[in-house]
């Protein structure tokens, strides 16, 4: 018995998700009470190593090949490496890149896959927590199989800072170049706007309860009116309403402001992720139940049509 | 050249709700096309658009209230829609990406595709994992995440942008035939038309069991059991402005104005 975790890395960097799930898997390993082991694939993979070397952690295996993500690469190597550890979970981050081979993995070692768990335990069986209908309901799923793969949410668990005694070891995977069907031809910076979201030190950040690009009117009058920068959740700049850097997220920026004012925005897991350092969190949605209000310091659950123009007024 | 188009219903869920057992009450769930699938039909049918003899086809693993749904996807210009179920999926519980991938790799064998098109993930179950594992299962290269495509079916190749985090993309050429995700904003779904709306219900939707598609209820059984169903505990500790529009404004003006934000 033992659990892998896969890390991830992007242009030289380590990514957060890559620690933190040496947390869940530390976690995970102590009510198995086995190894924890993690790996790391490609680019630099000695100084990748040395940093996944933290307390807990059994053995780090390092796999020396290509420079950048692949996911045919990334597919035949997680699955050797599964193979020739034989852990009861496979652990994998919940990112783009996790999602563009987990499944894969999943799927060829026949393992069941649990995709984006918040909470994972292993007391009585293995069972997860996941969320549904954007986040609006939570729920426990049993996997019924004796080994299985899981992919973690990200930032749901803590980073470990701490250095351990692990075991390097350097694993050699055989690659069939003839299953490598993609090329990663390099990386593009999104830009399309004149304007840094992530220097302002108020944003008035708007979502999808706008309904209309006419109404973005009062959203734009408000800012003047805060001397504030406009940014959005992701359906406003898929319209084409607001310039691409001036998204809040996952995919777009991470910004944080003194205040930031969501205005018609949900919260779901990927607009969160990009402003949850904010200082000081406004929420504004007419949904009492939606998640931005999980995260935000003060709220108004009402008619954004009413309050918006309301709130101007006082600042004129 | 066909295209084959997963296109999935999925459940809103109304701001007040009440949970009924495993599920959401129906009084609190309404039924729409999945986001995603409909970024995925835009991009199957701006293909057909700019190539000639293209076949858009849908493919749903859903029971027959889910039709009017997916005809949505007829009348924005798909060709003609599959939809697979039967009493054993119904049975099935919890439909884990690689039992909705299993139905679907069925379709796709007997449909033969060149490239499939899914969402990136569905609103409501949110894995966002049966595209990559239907790539697998048909034993086809695939790209998750993709919001920009380029398709050149001379050299076989599709040149994709895959979105990652923050702001950044990665372009890969990936040989098809070949299974993309597809993400929101990779182009401007289009409204169906009146004529298309019309035109959807003469095209033909095909519906088909597992035996059918040659699977045996035995090869559907999901290792994945759901069981709860709850509201999150709010961890959130917000202060809730109360009263009037104009009194929360004034409440919101002032705290603004304690956080030193002025015009
Ligand atoms: C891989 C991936 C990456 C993503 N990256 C990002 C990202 O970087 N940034 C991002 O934002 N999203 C991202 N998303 C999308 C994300 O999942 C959500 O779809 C999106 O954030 C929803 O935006 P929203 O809150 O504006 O819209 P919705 O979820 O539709 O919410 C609209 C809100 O407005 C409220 N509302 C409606 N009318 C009113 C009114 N009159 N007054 C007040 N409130 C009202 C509603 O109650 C609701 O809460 C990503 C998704 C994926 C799969």
């Amino acid at each position: 018995m033992s659990v892998l975790a896969i890390a991830e890395h992007r242009r030289g960097e380590l990514r957060p998700v890559s620690l933190e799930q040496l947390a869940a898997g530390r976690d995970l390993a102590d009510k198995l009470d086995c190894e924890l082991h993690t790996a790391v694939i490609g680019g630099d993979v000695e100084a990748f190593g040395a940093k996944l070397n933290r307390e807990g952690v059994d053995t780090v295996h390092t796999v020396d090949i290509g420079e950048e993500f692949n996911h045919d690469v990334y597919t035949q190597v997680v699955t050797q490496l599964t193979t020739e550890l034989d852990p009861t979970v496979l652990l994998m981050p919940n990112s783009v890149n996790g999602l563009d081979y987990a499944p894969a993995v999943a799927n060829r070692l026949d393992r069941p896959l649990v995709t984006d768990v918040v909470d994972i335990d292993a007391e009585n069986g293995l069972t997860a927590t996941r969320e549904l209908y954007g986040s609006k309901a939570e729920t426990t799923i049993d996997v019924h199989a004796d080994q299985a793969a899981v992919t973690i949410r990200p930032a749901e668990w803590p980073t470990i800072e701490t250095e351990g005694d692990a075991a390097i070891e350097a694993f050699d995977a055989s690659i069939d170049e003839s299953a490598v069907k993609s090329t990663v031809k390099g990386f593009e910076e999104v830009g399309g706007g004149d304007i840094d979201i992530t220097d302002a030190d108020v944003l008035v950040s708007v979502g999808r309860g706008i309904e209309e690009e006419e109404n973005l009117d009062i959203i734009h009058d408000l800012a003047e009116a805060l001397d504030a920068t406009v940014s959005g959740s992701r359906p406003l700049i898929d319209n084409g309403w607001l310039a691409k850097d001036r998204q809040v997220g996952q995919s777009g920026k991470v910004v944080t402001p003194d205040v930031y004012i969501a205005i018609g925005i949900s919260g779901a897991v990927q607009h969160v992720a990009g402003m949850k350092g904010s200082d000081t969190i406004v929420a504004i949605n007419t949904d009492p139940n939606a998640p931005i209000f999980d995260i935000a310091d003060y709220g108004i659950q009402d008619d954004l049509f009413e309050v918006v123009p309301a709130l101007i007024e006082q600042f004129q | 050249m066909k295209i084959l188009v997963t296109v999935k219903e999925v459940a809103a869920v109304d701001d007040e709700f009440e949970i009924d057992g495993l599920a959401i009450d129906d009084r609190y769930v309404t039924a729409d096309l999945n986001e995603w699938d409909e970024y995925a039909v835009e991009a199957a049918v701006q293909i057909q658009e700019a190539h000639d003899d293209v076949e858009v086809v849908t493919v749903t693993v859903g029971p027959s209230e889910t039709d009017e749904t997916i005809r949505q996807a007829l009348a924005k210009g798909a060709d003609r829609a599959i939809r697979v179920w039967d009493d054993a999926l119904d049975d099935a519980g919890l439909l884990d990406p690689e039992t909705k991938a299993e139905v679907l790799a069925a379709v796709a064998a007997e449909e033969d595709p060149d490239l499939v098109l899914t969402g990136v993930q569905s609103a409501d179950d949110g894995f966002g994992a049966t595209g990559v594992t239907l790539a697998d299962k048909l034993d086809m290269e695939w790209g998750a995440v993709v919001n920009d495509l380029d398709l050149d079916p001379e050299a076989g190749v599709a040149s994709v942008h895959r979105e990652l985090e923050g702001g950044v993309e990665e372009l890969t050429d990936i040989e098809i035939p070949a299974v993309l995700t597809i993400q929101t904003g990779i182009n401007d779904p289009r409204y169906a038309s009146l004529r298309g709306i019309r035109q959807a219900q003469s095209k033909e939707l095909a519906e088909y069991g597992l035996t059918d598609i040659g699977l045996d209820a035995s090869e559907i059984e999901s290792p994945l059991e759901q069981t709860s169903l709850y509201e999150p505990e709010t961890e959130g500790e917000a202060t809730v402005f109360e009263g009037s529009p104009e009194e929360t404004a004034t409440e919101l003006a002032e705290l603004l104005a304690e956080k030193g934000v002025t015009n």
